[in-house]
C-alpha cells in the first residue's frame, strides 16, 4: 500500500466500495496530497451528500460529515459558521451538486463563503443504476433516455462564475497533477472555490455514454478531447475582489455594538 | 535502482497502471490478486525515472515506489 495513502485512510473500511477503475480514487489521491503539501490536516473538515462520490472523504481519516442527498453545501455553510477557523471541503457529485443541490450551490456561489467544493462530475448517476443526470451531454444514451438525451447539459463552471465564485478551475482525473494544484489553490483561496473534475465511471457510463469500456481508454479519449478542445480545462477565475461570507457577517455585526469575545 | 510493490489487497485490476507509466514497467501476469482480478507484475525496476504516475494514478492506493540509494563505488 502507498505510504501516504495508509497514513490518510481508514485501513479498517478497505476495500473501498469503488469499482475497478473508478475516477474517484484519483481524486482522492490527489485531494490527499494537496492536503499533505499544505499541512492542513488538523484544521480540515469534509462534508459530502450521496453518490459514488460523496464516498470518497467517508474513507479519510478526518473530521467527515455524510450528509443528506444535495445538502452537502448547506451542511458545510453551517459547520464553516460554526467554526470559522477550519477549513471545510465538501465533495459532490454532478447529481448531486447541480441536480438536487442545485439551490444550495447558486447561494453557496453568490455568498462567497470560505469552502473548497470538489464536483466530480461522471455525466451519470453511477450508484442508482446510469440514469441521466443534468451533465450528461446531448443525445447520450442512458438507462433514462434510451434515444438520446433531449436537454442540453448544465455546464457548472458557467454557473460558478456567473454567480461570484472567487476560484473556478476544470481538469480531469486524466490530469492528477494539475488536479493536486487545483484542490491546494482552492484550499489557500479565501472565498468560494469550485472545481470540477471529469471523471470516469467505467461501469455505468462505460456502456454507452463514453464509447469506452477500459478505464485506462476513457482517460486517453479525456486527454484527447482536451487537445482537440471538445472539453474546456484550466483555471477559470481567480480573484480576491469579493468579499468573504464571514468578513461581511462580522462587519455586520460591529456596526451594531457586537465584538469578538 | 527503484523497489516498487503493489499490494495485493487494494489491487483491484483496473489496468490503469500499464497505460500511465511511460516506461511500460507493469506488465500482465497471471497472479490473482484479493479482488479476484488479474494484478500487474512489475519488469525491470531498474528503468523506473520515479515520476510517480502510477502513483497517483492507481485509484486504490496499491502502488509503492521507493528509491533505494544506489551503493557507492569506492574505486
Amino acid at each position: 500500500m502507498n505510504s501516504l495513502y495508509q497514513s490518510y485512510i481508514r485501513t479498517e473500511a478497505l476495500p473501498s466500495l469503488f469499482c475497478p477503475g473508478c475516477g474517484n480514487g484519483i481524486i482522492q489521491m490527489a485531494a490527499i496530497r494537496a492536503i499533505d503539501g499544505l499541512g492542513v490536516r488538523e484544521n480540515l473538515a469534509c462534508v459530502s451528500g450521496i453518490g459514488c462520490s460523496s464516498w470518497i472523504p467517508c474513507y479519510l481519516n478526518l473530521d467527515v460529515m455524510h450528509t443528506i442527498h444535495g445538502r452537502a453545501l448547506a451542511f458545510a455553510t453551517g459547520l464553516k459558521m460554526a467554526q470559522p477557523d477550519k477549513k471545510v471541503m465538501v465533495f459532490t457529485g454532478d447529481g448531486d451538486c447541480l441536480a438536487i443541490g442545485g439551490n444550495h450551490f447558486l447561494h453557496a456561489c453568490a455568498r462567497n463563503i470560505d469552502l473548497t467544493v470538489v464536483m466530480v462530475n461522471n455525466y451519470i448517476y453511477g450508484m442508482t443504476g446510469g440514469q441521466k443526470s443534468p451533465a450528461t451531454p446531448m443525445d447520450a444514451v442512458t438507462k433514462t433516455s434510451p434515444y438520446g438525451a433531449t436537454d442540453y447539459p448544465i455546464d457548472g463552471c458557467q454557473l460558478a462564475l456567473t454567480m461570484g465564485a472567487t476560484y473556478v478551475a476544470r481538469w480531469t482525473t486524466a490530469h492528477p497533477v494539475q488536479l493536486e494544484k487545483a484542490i491546494w489553490e482552492g484550499l489557500e483561496n479565501k472565498g468560494f472555490s469550485y472545481i470540477e473534475v471529469l471523471s470516469q465511471c467505467p461501469v455505468q457510463g462505460g456502456k454507452n455514454l463514453y464509447g469506452e469500456k477500459e478505464p485506462a481508454a476513457i482517460l486517453k479519449k479525456y486527454r484527447e478531447m482536451a487537445k482537440e478542445g471538445e472539453i474546456t480545462l484550466g483555471r477559470f477565475a481567480q480573484n480576491n475582489q469579493r468579499k468573504e461570507y464571514l468578513e461581511r457577517v462580522e462587519q455586520c455585526l460591529a456596526t451594531q455594538g457586537w465584538e469578538e469575545s | 535502482m527503484a523497489q516498487i510493490t503493489i499490494d495485493k489487497s487494494c489491487c483491484k485490476g483496473c489496468d490503469i497502471c500499464y497505460a500511465v507509466c511511460p516506461k511500460k514497467i507493469f506488465v500482465r501476469s497471471k497472479n490473482r490478486n484479493h479482488y479476484g482480478t488479474n494484478m500487474p507484475d512489475v519488469r525491470e525496476p531498474m528503468e523506473c525515472t520515479y515520476c510517480g504516475m502510477c502513483q497517483r494514478m492507481c485509484p486504490d492506493g496499491a502502488i509503492q515506489v521507493t528509491r533505494e540509494e544506489e551503493p557507492v563505488n569506492e574505486n
